[in-house]
């Protein structure tokens, strides 16, 4: 929790005593807090400069290096201080988020450097104050990417494939990267030159060549070659479709190569071609496939592959879309208006080529944009008034949006890789902060199932409670005062909804009935919401609740054998509903095999009542060792 | 200043007739939070000397000294507003919404009624609750039930509070909070408390019903070393 909160503990404690007359239980007894409340300076050594600081101060965050116990293994005995062998400018940051709460990025740090302090004192860099965090992401973006630029140039394929590598790999490889062999590069260069080869053809088809011997008609030279241009044309195809078919079958993941837009474009290409030979030659259907020809020009983006500048390109039209977007409706709406009116003005002159609105568009297009061709020219005053209108107004439309879009493009040719790594930063960070919250929320609910909160005497946990500062304990037993003011108790999400389904079959007996009719009536219930549990074991998902449901069972199994303990038990675990549980699932502890780690269960018969509590500790002492909560705490 | 008159311009009646009356309003309201701002700003609140309130409280001076340091360092105003007594008693009850609590809270400690509470108000209301007599503890939380302080609790009184407190546990509790728990614990409360059935408690039926409560008055005891 943060340093604040720490300060109104004692009160929000004291503000407890309202409860009490509302609770219909009994208070819990406060955890002793052996430490004395007078407060002393410290001092910390960093490398020769000396700090001094309350004791209070570096104990706001118990989760940290210095608010913990860890800071112990650092004292110096002789000099009754605390010796860091590290950055003492650094630590003038760190100690000053101790004192105010608030971290803060010094600028003229090495960002790497900054953040192993952070790590090394136990402090995430995600509670880094508003004012600093701009920069503070800035430059750890900036940082990342120029490593990860280096790595990449280091490491982008040029490193050789394992001689293993199947046929499919080395392929790919081939393709991906043309300088890795020669006879890539061959591949590269051929693809490229049939390319060139076929989009020439495409532009020479049409140049008018001259007319055969015995006519006057200038013919285009597609008509006069008309062999050599579909020989070309065909050649070129062939090509083009056994390299998208090696592409394809090289692809490490053919769904996602199929998807790309490379692939489409290949495509594309190819396909005006294959649908000609499929369609019949008939006179309707050669008009749409003199169309689909025009297709055969998007061969020219497949030099894509081949050229950096031209990906960049596309990326940048890609990412300026709404700038892009903007200028088209904004121009659509200055069309519209203007067409109109210029309709409108000129209906009343004869014989004017304002025939109607749709045609003006042309006119306001083409004066907006300051072509002025001329074709149509306003006659009347209006008219002519507006125009002059439409053509000023055309230049401050295009004129704003397009250094928007140009400043747009040098920013994005420079960043056009770090739209994607921003990205993932985000997600990363937004699930830490999301994570450290839940922490704390669950903090409580831990406690509890740890058996934290038992009315038994205060010496006899040692181990369980390890490593819980003061504060955590008095909030617990806050939160167990309230617990018990209310008579409810309470639980996360999972259980809550589990319990909603259970309820219906009555398994919430209230403590006064006597045990043998909530055996009676509890066994299939129970059976159910066991088997529910040992099926959730077995996905054995990582969440508090489920780890504490994994330590209920697995002491289920260990009772099995006091069959005549219950009695006992009931009354001297007062006030914790997992006795209810306990008791039902022993019936079908049988049933259900859990694995138990063998150190679990205790070999000798269990004794009796008062040592339970010790059982349970102990079972949950050695889960506990191997489990590792770590908890961060920031709110 | 410019914001000011930008509001004003807004207010001038124009075509949008009924926006007229938001925006005027909002004029006046930007004038009053901008005072409001400085006069926040402006106020540093110092509380009386070390000896007089060690005199007034059942502190020793190093505690008070604490305590102090650690409010000056939470409020360098030197005075604790509802908002931020809010958040800050959310963040210990983060299951459920504890701000109508407190509310309560807070007007409990505010003993000037003035919005804000100072230091002195802060620590007088711990040395009652924490190192106070039985009585004094008991008078504190009748004051604290006591929402118009009239002197008597009536049951709207007790229900607001009790659905305060329910509030805070939030919604994932075991067992579930089915029907009208907090109405429940009212009624139960009442039986204990109003002995002569008036329908309301006053401060002797609730000292005297407290003091016969054995449970809670062991409850009172463990509270005694909180600090």
């Amino acid at each position: 929790m943060a340093a604040g909160v720490a300060t109104w503990m004692p009160f929000a404690r004291a503000a407890a005593v309202g409860w009490l007359p509302l609770a219909q239980k009994t208070m819990p007894k406060p955890p002793v807090d052996k430490k004395s409340r007078s407060d002393e300076i410290l001092f910390v050594n960093v490398s020769g400069l000396r700090f001094q600081t309350w004791k209070n101060t570096l104990d706001r965050y118990p989760d940290t290096l210095l608010g913990s116990s860890e800071k112990e293994f650092f004292y110096n005995e002789e000099t009754q201080e605390y010796f860091f062998d590290r950055d003492p400018e650094m630590f003038r940051h760190i100690l000053n988020f101790f004192r105010t709460g608030k971290l803060h990025y010094p600028r003229h740090e090495c960002i790497q450097a900054f953040e192993e302090e952070l790590a090394f004192y136990g402090i995430i860099p995600e509670i880094i104050g508003d004012c600093c965090m701009e920069e503070y992401r800035d430059r750890k973006k900036e940082n990342q990417e120029r490593l990860a630029e280096d790595t990449e140039a280091e490491n982008a394929g040029d490193a050789p494939l394992p001689p293993d590598a199947t046929l499919r790999e080395r392929l790919w490889r081939a393709f991906e990267n043309p300088h890795t062999s020669t006879m890539a590069l061959v591949f590269y260069y051929v693809t490229g030159f049939f390319i060139a080869v076929s989009v020439i053809a495409n532009v020479v088809e049409t140049v008018p060549c001259r007319p055969i011997k015995g006519s006057i008609k200038d013919l285009p030279c597609g008509e006069k070659f008309s062999v050599a241009f579909s020989c070309l044309d065909t050649a070129c195809v062939l090509i083009f479709s056994f390299e998208y078919l090696m592409r394809l079958y090289a692809a490490p993941s053919r769904c996602d190569f199929a998807r790309s837009v490379m692939s489409v474009i290949d495509v594309v290409a190819i396909l005006p071609f294959y649908i000609g030979l499929v369609m019949p030659e008939n006179e309707e259907v050669s008009g749409a496939f003199v169309t689909l020809r025009v297709f055969r020009v998007f061969r020219i983006f497949k030099f894509s592959r081949h050229s950096q500048g031209l990906r960049i390109l596309g990326c940048t039209l890609q990412a300026c879309a709404s700038e892009l977007g903007f200028l088209l409706f904004s121009l659509t709406m200055a069309v519209i208006i203007f067409a109109t009116v210029m309709f409108y003005a000129e209906k009343g002159t004869k014989g004017t080529t304002f025939s109607s609105i749709p045609a003006s568009f042309w006119y306001t297009i083409v004066t907006m944009t300051t072509l002025g061709y001329g074709d149509m020219v306003p006659d009347s005053i209006a008219g002519k008034i507006f125009g002059s209108i439409c053509s000023l107004s055309g230049v401050l439309v295009i004129a704003l949006p397009v250094p928007v879009i140009v400043s747009n493009f040098a920013r994005i040719y420079h960043q056009n890789q770090r739209a994607d790594k921003m990205r993932a930063q985000q997600k990363v960070r937004q699930a830490r902060i999301r994570m450290a919250k839940k922490g704390a929320t669950n903090a409580f609910l831990q406690h509890k199932e740890d058996g934290g909160l038992q009315d038994g005497d205060g010496d006899s946990t040692p181990f369980c409670v390890k490593n819980r500062s003061a504060f955590e304990h008095q909030h617990h037993h806050l939160l167990h005062c309230l617990e018990k003011t209310t008579n409810h108790e309470f639980t996360d999400e999972v259980t809550y909804s589990e319990v909603c389904v259970t309820d219906s079959v009555g398994f919430r007996t209230s403590r006064s009935t006597s045990l043998s009719s909530q055996q009676g009536a509890t066994t299939t219930c129970c059976s159910r919401r066991a088997k529910r549990r040992a099926f959730r074991l077995a996905n054995s998902t990582v969440s508090v609740s489920r780890g504490s449901v994994q330590e209920l069972d697995t002491l289920h199994v260990t009772k099995t054998p006091a069959g005549t303990q219950y009695p006992q038990s009931r009354s001297s675990l007062n006030a914790r509903t997992e006795d209810l549980k306990l008791n039902c699932d022993d019936y079908t502890a049988a049933i259900i095999s859990i694995p138990t780690p063998p150190a679990n269960t205790p070999d000798e018969s269990l004794p009796n009542s008062p040592a339970i509590p010790g059982i349970l500790r102990n079972s949950r002492s050695s889960t506990f060792n191997t489990q590792d909560t770590v908890k961060i705490s920031s709110l | 200043m410019w914001e000011i008159l930008q509001d004003c311009w807004k207010s001038i009646p124009g075509e949008a007739g009924c926006e007229n009356a938001k925006s005027v309003q909002s004029c006046h309201q930007g004038k009053d939070k901008i005072d409001d701002e400085l006069e926040m700003t402006m106020v540093c609140h110092r509380p009386e000397g070390l000896e007089q309130l060690e005199a007034q409280t059942n502190f020793t001076k190093r505690e008070l000294q604490i305590l102090y340091r650690g409010f000056k360092n939470e409020c360098p105003s030197g005075v604790v507003n509802e908002e931020t007594f809010k958040h800050i008693y959310a963040q210990f009850f983060p299951h459920g919404d504890a701000s109508t609590y407190a509310h309560y809270l807070f007007n409990a400690f505010d003993t000037t009624n003035n919005g804000s509470i100072k230091f002195e108000e802060f620590v007088m209301g711990l040395s009652t609750l924490l190192r106070g007599t039985m009585r004094e503890k008991l008078e504190w939380t009748f004051h604290l039930y006591d929402i118009n302080n009239d002197g008597y609790i009536n049951r709207e009184e007790m229900t607001e509070i009790v659905r305060a407190i329910y509030d805070m546990m939030g919604k994932y509790t075991y067992p579930a909070l089915k029907g009208d728990v907090p109405k429940q614990h009212v009624d139960a409360f009442f039986q204990k408390m109003d002995k002569n059935k008036a329908g309301v408690v006053t401060l002797e039926e609730f000292i005297v019903a407290c003091q016969e409560d054995e449970m809670m008055m062991r409850s009172m005891q463990l509270f005694e070393n909180v600090m």
